[in-house]
C-alpha cells in the first residue's frame, strides 16, 4: 500500500516537536545543538516528502531545497560548535542556563 | 507494498525513537549517538521518498560531519561533575510547549488538510529523483545556480566564523 | 485789584511774616556738621559729645535775619499805614476799613473770609508789629551763638505772622486759625532748646493746657455758627437783630439759667482763660520761661497773651447778653470774667512775690496782669481793658528784654570769671572775691550755676546801666507810678470804671476794685524786690562781677529795642489821659480822651464815660497803692541791699506761707495728681492692655490661624499632591524594575516564549482563517 503523505508529515512533526523539547529543555548546550538539528532534519523531511507528494511539474526544487538545508545546517552546527567551544574556553561550563550576561 | 509500508515503520521507529532517546539520556555521548540512530532513520525515509541522492548525504554530512563533530564537542566539553541534571527549570514547559506544538501541527493541520481534506495524499508518478537532477538543477542557469553559490559564500563564511570564534586567543 | 486801596492792602500785612517763614524754613535754614565738643554748638547737651550736631552756616545766618527782619518791617509799615489810614474815616467805628471774597460755599449760602480794621483792630495794629519788630532785633542779639539760629527766626516769623491774622481777621474762623498757629508756634519755641528736659517738657505743658481751653472755645464758635449762621464780627456785633437772638434764645445745656449769647460766651472765655493763663489754667506760663527771652517777650507780652484778652474784647457784646453791667446787670459770662480775673490778679501776684527766678516773677506778673484786663471786661470796662492791653504790651515787652539782657550779661560774666580765675590767684582788686569765687567752685561742682536766679545778681546797675534804666522804666510803668509811666493811666482807669460800680454799690465792681487794689500794691512790691534784688548793693556772685553784654554789635542790637520801648512805655499813656485831669487833660485830651473816643465807638451801643469827679477815690487809690508797694520795696530790698547768701528777709516774715507762695499753692502737684496721672494710667492701659493685648494679641491669633491652616494646606500637598506626582514616576520605576526580571539573559527562556507566542498566534490564524474549527478538534 503506498503510504500517504500524511504519515510522513506526522513523522515530521514528531521529530521536530521533540527537537522543540530539546531545545527548550535540555542544560547542556551540545544537547542544544543536537536538537536544533533534529529540527533541520524534521523539515528537511518535511520538505522532501512534499517534492515527493507534488502534483506540479518533476522539478527538483524540493531536493534541492533540502539539500541547501543540508549546507546551512553544517554551517550553523559549525558555528554553533565553535562558540560553545569558545565558552568553554572561558567559563569551563556548558550549561545554557548560566550564560546569563546579558541579563538586567 | 507492505515491504514499504514496514520499511517505512522501521525507519520511521529508528528516527522517533532516536530522536526521543537524544532528548532523554543523560549521558551526553549516550545522546550524541541517538542522534546518530535517529539520522540514519531520516535516511531511510529519504530512501522511501525517492531521494537517494539526499540519503546519502545524509548520511555522509549530516552523520560523517555534523555528527562527528557533535560528538568531538561533547568530548572537548566534559566537565568535571559526572551526574548532572539533563533537563532545566523549564523543562516541564518545555514539554508541554512540544506537545501542544505537536498536537496542533497535528490535529490542526496535517490531518485537515492531508488526512481527510481535498488534497491527495498519494504520489503521482514514479519519479526518482536521481544525483543527474539535481546536479543539473544545482548548476543550470535557469535552475538554481545562484542560491548554490550564495550556499557556498556561506559555507566560507561559516568556516572562517567557526575557525575564528574558537580558536585560542 | 488795587493794592493802594487801604481796604486791599490790609491782606498784606500778615503776608510779610508769613513768607518770611516760608523763605527762611525752606530755603535758608543751611547747616553744617560739627563734633558737638565745639564750642559753636555752645554746649547745649553733654549726652551729644562725639556725635557730630548741625549748626547753622553764617550765610544762613545773616539770610535769615535779613529775610525775618525784612517780612515784620513791612508788616509794621503796612499796619501802620492801616492804622492812620483807618484814623482818617469819618466816623470811624461805624465806618471800618476790610474786604471779602467767598471762601466756601456752604448749604445755607457762602462763608466768607476777610479782614477788617474797626478801631480795637486798629490799636492792636498799632502796638503788635512795633513790639515784635523790637523783638526780632532784640533776638538778633541775644541769640547771635545759638547754634539752630535761622530756625528762631522762621519760627519767631510764623509767630507774628499768626497773631496778625488774627488781629486783621474779620470773624471767628480765620481768628481761631491764627489763634491756633500761635499755640503750634508757642510750642515750637518754648522747646527750642529741646535738649532740656525742662524745656521741651514745659513745651508740652504749654500746649496741652491750651489745647483743652481750645476745644472748649471751639465748641463756643460752632455753636454760635450753628446759632446765627454766620461767624462774622460785624453781622455778629453789628447786627442787633442776631444780638437779640443770641441773647433770647435759651442755650442747648443749662437752658434754664443761660441764654445762648451767656453760653457762648463762657465758652469763649474759657479759651481766653487757656491762652492767657488765668487760673486754674495758668500753669504752663512760667514754665514757659524756659523758652529764650526773645519768645517770652513775644507770648507773654505782644501776643499770645494778647491775643486771648483780644478775643473776649471782641466779642464783648455777646459776653453782655443784652445786658448793662454800668447799671448793674451781670451775664453770667461777665461775672465768670470778674471772678476769675479777679482772683487770678492777686493770686498770682501773691506767688510773684516769692520767686527768685527773674523771668518767673515777670511771668506771674503777667498772670496777673491779664486778670487785670479780664475783670476789667468782666465789670463792663470796655475801653479801660483795651488801653491795659496795649500799654502792658510795651512795658512788659520791654520788661521782659531787658531781663534777658541780665542774664544774658551774666551768663557771659560766668564764662569771663572763669578765665580771670585760671589767670590771676594773687591780684590785689580780685581778692576781696576769692572767697566768694570759693563758694561758687564749690558750689560749681554741687550744681549748675543758675544766671536767672536773682541771689546770684546784685550791683548790676553799675555794670549795666542801658539795661538798669530800661528795667526801670518798665518796673515802673509795671507798678503804675503815677502820672509819668504808661502803665499808671491804664490801671488808674480799670480802678476808676470799677469805683465807679462801687459807688452803686455794685458787688462785682466792688469786688474787682478790692482784688485788682491790693494786686496792684502786690505788684508795686514785688517789681520794686525784683529791682533791688537784682541791681542795686553789691554782687552777689562772680559772674555778677564781670556781667557785661558782650560784643559791641550784641550791645547795640539789645540796647536799641529797649530804648525805643521805654519811650513808648512811659509816652504810651498819654493819649488816654481823662479830659478833665488837670493840666494834663488839658494837654492831651481836649476834645476828649483820644483813646477813649477812638475805641469806644467800636461797640455799637458805646460804654458810658465815668466823669473824672465821680472817680476821684480810685486815682488816690491808685496814687496809693503804686506809691506805698514801691516805697515798701524799697524800705527792704533798697535801702539795705541784699549781700551775698543773706537770706530774703521776707521769708522770716511770712514763715510758713512763704513755702506756699514759693511752690505757687502746690497747683502743679496737684494737677499731677488729678490729670496727669490718671491720663498716664488711662494711656498705659490703652497701650498695653488695649492695643497690645487685644488688638495685636487679635492680629497675632488671625496671624498664627492662617499660619496654621498653610500648614495643613503644606501637608496636604505634600501628601496628595507629591503623593500623587511622585507616586507615577515611581509605578513606573517598580513596573520597571518588575519587569526587566523578563531578561534574564538566557536563550532558552527566550525561545520557550517565542514558541509560546508562536503557538498563540498559530492558533489564532488557524481559528481567523477557518483551518481550525470546533468539529475538526473534536473529531
Amino acid at each position: 500500500m503506498v503510504i500517504p503523505l500524511w504519515m510522513y508529515l506526522i513523522v515530521a512533526a514528531s521529530i521536530f516537536s521533540i527537537g522543540v523539547f530539546a531545545v527548550l529543555a535540555r542544560r547542556n548546550a551540545v544537547a542544544v545543538l543536537m536538537g536544533i538539528e533534529l529540527m533541520l532534519n524534521a523539515v528537511n523531511v518535511n520538505l522532501v516528502a512534499f517534492w515527493r507528494y507534488s502534483t506540479t511539474d518533476s522539478s527538483m526544487g524540493g531536493q534541492v531545497f533540502a539539500a541547501f538545508l543540508f549546507v546551512v545546517a553544517a554551517a550553523e552546527a559549525a558555528v554553533g560548535l565553535a562558540i560553545v567551544i569558545a565558552v568553554y574556553r572561558n567559563r569551563r561550563s556548558v550549561i545554557v542556563e548560566d550564560v546569563d550576561m546579558l541579563r538586567w | 507494498m507492505v515491504v514499504q509500508y514496514l520499511a517505512f515503520v522501521i525507519f520511521s521507529a529508528f528516527a522517533i525513537i532516536g530522536a526521543a532517546m537524544v532528548v532523554w539520556s543523560r549521558n551526553l555521548v549516550h545522546s550524541a549517538l541517538f542522534l546518530v540512530m535517529s539520522l540514519f532513520g531520516v535516511a531511510g525515509l529519504f530512501i522511501l521518498l525517492s531521494a537517494p541522492f539526499l540519503a546519502a548525504i545524509q548520511v555522509l554530512v549530516y552523520i560523517g560531519a555534523i555528527a562527528i563533530l557533535i560528538i568531538f564537542a561533547v568530548m572537548l566539553t566534559r566537565s568535571m561533575t559526572a551526574i548532572r541534571e539533563p533537563f532545566n527549570a523549564q523543562s516541564w514547559l518545555g514539554a508541554v510547549i512540544g506537545a501542544v506544538l505537536f498536537v496542533a501541527l497535528v490535529a490542526g493541520m496535517i490531518l485537515p488538510v492531508w488526512g481527510w481534506g481535498s488534497l491527495p495524499t498519494l504520489p503521482q508518478s514514479d519519479v526518482v529523483g536521481t544525483t543527474r537532477d539535481i546536479g543539473i538543477a544545482l548548476v543550470s542557469a535557469d535552475g538554481y545556480v545562484l542560491p548554490f553559490e550564495v550556499a557556498s559564500l556561506l559555507l566560507t563564511a561559516a568556516m572562517v566564523g567557526a575557525i575564528v570564534i574558537a580558536r585560542e586567543d | 485789584m488795587n493794592f493802594m486801596d487801604p481796604n486791599l492792602f490790609l491782606w498784606l500785612i500778615p503776608m510779610g511774616p508769613l513768607t518770611a517763614f516760608l523763605i527762611i524754613a525752606l530755603a535758608t535754614n543751611r547747616a553744617r556738621l560739627i563734633p558737638a565738643t565745639d564750642p559753636h554748638y555752645g554746649g547745649h547737651h553733654p549726652d551729644y559729645d562725639g556725635m557730630r550736631v548741625p549748626v547753622v552756616r553764617d550765610s544762613s545766618r545773616v539770610l535769615s535775619i535779613t529775610i525775618a527782619l525784612s517780612g515784620i518791617v513791612m508788616a509794621w509799615i503796612l499796619s501802620w499805614r492801616a492804622f492812620f489810614a483807618a484814623r482818617a474815616l469819618p466816623h470811624f467805628g461805624e465806618e471800618v476799613l476790610g474786604s471779602q471774597f467767598n471762601w466756601m460755599s456752604l448749604g445755607r449760602g457762602f462763608f466768607n473770609i476777610g479782614v477788617l480794621v474797626d478801631p480795637l483792630n486798629a490799636t492792636l495794629l498799632f502796638m503788635v508789629p512795633l513790639a515784635a519788630t523790637m523783638i526780632f532785633v532784640y533776638a538778633i542779639g541775644y541769640m547771635a551763638h545759638d547754634p539752630r539760629q535761622s530756625r528762631f527766626f522762621a519760627l519767631l516769623s510764623l509767630f507774628a505772622g499768626a497773631m496778625l491774622t488774627l488781629t486783621v481777621s474779620d470773624n471767628l474762623l480765620f481768628l481761631f486759625v491764627g489763634w491756633e498757629v500761635m499755640g503750634l508756634c508757642s510750642y515750637m519755641l518754648i522747646g527750642f532748646w529741646f535738649e532740656k528736659e525742662s524745656a521741651y517738657k514745659a513745651a508740652i505743658k504749654a500746649f496741652t493746657t491750651t489745647r483743652v481751653a481750645d476745644v472748649i472755645m471751639l465748641l463756643g464758635i460752632v455753636y454760635l455758627y450753628a446759632l446765627t449762621g454766620t461767624l462774622n464780627f460785624r453781622d455778629i456785633l453789628w447786627n442787633q437783630a442776631t444780638l437779640d437772638l443770641l441773647t433770647t434764645t435759651p442755650a442747648i445745656l443749662f437752658g434754664g439759667s443761660l441764654s445762648a449769647a451767656e453760653l457762648i460766651g463762657i465758652f469763649l472765655i474759657v479759651g481766653t482763660i487757656g491762652k492767657s493763663a488765668q487760673f486754674p489754667l495758668h500753669v504752663w506760663l512760667p514754665d514757659a520761661m524756659e523758652g529764650p527771652t526773645p519768645v517770652s517777650a513775644m507770648i507773654h507780652a505782644a501776643a499770645m497773651v494778647s491775643a486771648g484778652v483780644y478775643s473776649i474784647i471782641r466779642v464783648f457784646p455777646i459776653l453782655e447778653a443784652g445786658m448793662n453791667p454800668h447799671v448793674g446787670e451781670f451775664s453770667a459770662s461777665m461775672l465768670l470774667m470778674v471772678i476769675a480775673g479777679g482772683f487770678t490778679a492777686l493770686f498770682a501776684a501773691t506767688i510773684a512775690v516769692a520767686q527768685f527766678d527773674v523771668k518767673r516773677v515777670l511771668a506771674y506778673s503777667t498772670i496777673s496782669q491779664l486778670g487785670f484786663m479780664v475783670a476789667a471786661l468782666g465789670i463792663g470796662a470796655y475801653v479801660a481793658a483795651t488801653f491795659h492791653l496795649i500799654t502792658h504790651a510795651f512795658f512788659k515787652a520791654l520788661l521782659f528784654m531787658s531781663a534777658g539782657s541780665v542774664i544774658h550779661g551774666v551768663e557771659h560774666g560766668e564764662h569771663h570769671a572763669h578765665e580771670h580765675h585760671d589767670d590771676d590767684d594773687d591780684d590785689e582788686e580780685h581778692a576781696h572775691h576769692h572767697d566768694v569765687a570759693h563758694d561758687q567752685d564749690a558750689h560749681h561742682s554741687d550744681h549748675h550755676f543758675d544766671p536767672q536766679d536773682m541771689r546770684n545778681m546784685g550791683g548790676l546797675r553799675e555794670k549795666m546801666p542801658f539795661t538798669f534804666w530800661a528795667f526801670l522804666i518798665g518796673g515802673l510803668s509795671l507798678s503804675g507810678f503815677p502820672i509819668i509811666t504808661a502803665g499808671f493811666w491804664s490801671k488808674d482807669e480799670i480802678l476808676a470804671d470799677a469805683w465807679l460800680g462801687l459807688s452803686h454799690g455794685y458787688a462785682p465792681q466792688t469786688f474787682v476794685f478790692i482784688m485788682l487794689a491790693i494786686s496792684a500794691f502786690l505788684t508795686a512790691f514785688y517789681t520794686t524786690r525784683q529791682i533791688g534784688l537784682t541791681f542795686f548793693g553789691k554782687p552777689r556772685s562772680v559772674a555778677a562781677e564781670h556781667a557785661t553784654l558782650g560784643a559791641p554789635i550784641v550791645n547795640v542790637t539789645m540796647v536799641a529795642p529797649l530804648m525805643l520801648l521805654s519811650f513808648f512805655a512811659i509816652v504810651a499813656g498819654y493819649v488816654g489821659v481823662p479830659k478833665e485831669f488837670p493840666i494834663l487833660g488839658w494837654v492831651f485830651s481836649r476834645q476828649g480822651n483820644p483813646f477813649f473816643e477812638m475805641v469806644n465807638h467800636s461797640l455799637l451801643h458805646p460804654t458810658p464815660h465815668p466823669y473824672f469827679a465821680d472817680v476821684l477815690p480810685a486815682v488816690f487809690t491808685s496814687f496809693a497803692v503804686a506809691l506805698g508797694g514801691i516805697g515798701l520795696g524799697w524800705l527792704i530790698y533798697i535801702r539795705k541791699p541784699l549781700e551775698a547768701g543773706q537770706q530774703d528777709p521776707l521769708i522770716n516774715f511770712l514763715g510758713p506761707v512763704w513755702n506756699l507762695l514759693e511752690h505757687k499753692y502746690y497747683i502743679d502737684e496737684l494737677y499731677v495728681i488729678l490729670f496727669i496721672k490718671p491720663a498716664k494710667a488711662l494711656a498705659h492701659v490703652t497701650s498695653e492692655v488695649i492695643d497690645r493685648g487685644v488688638i495685636d494679641g487679635f492680629l497675632h491669633l488671625v496671624a498664627r490661624t492662617f499660619v496654621f491652616l498653610g500648614d495643613l494646606i503644606k501637608v496636604f500637598n505634600a501628601w496628595l499632591i507629591d503623593g500623587f506626582g511622585d507616586a507615577i514616576p515611581q509605578g513606573v520605576g517598580m513596573f520597571g524594575e518588575w519587569f526587566r526580571r523578563v531578561q534574564t539573559g538566557r536563550t532558552q527562556q527566550y525561545i520557550l516564549l517565542t514558541a509560546l507566542a508562536m503557538i498563540v498566534i498559530g492558533i489564532i490564524f488557524a481559528l481567523s482563517v477557518g483551518m481550525l474549527s470546533a468539529q475538526a478538534v473534536g473529531f
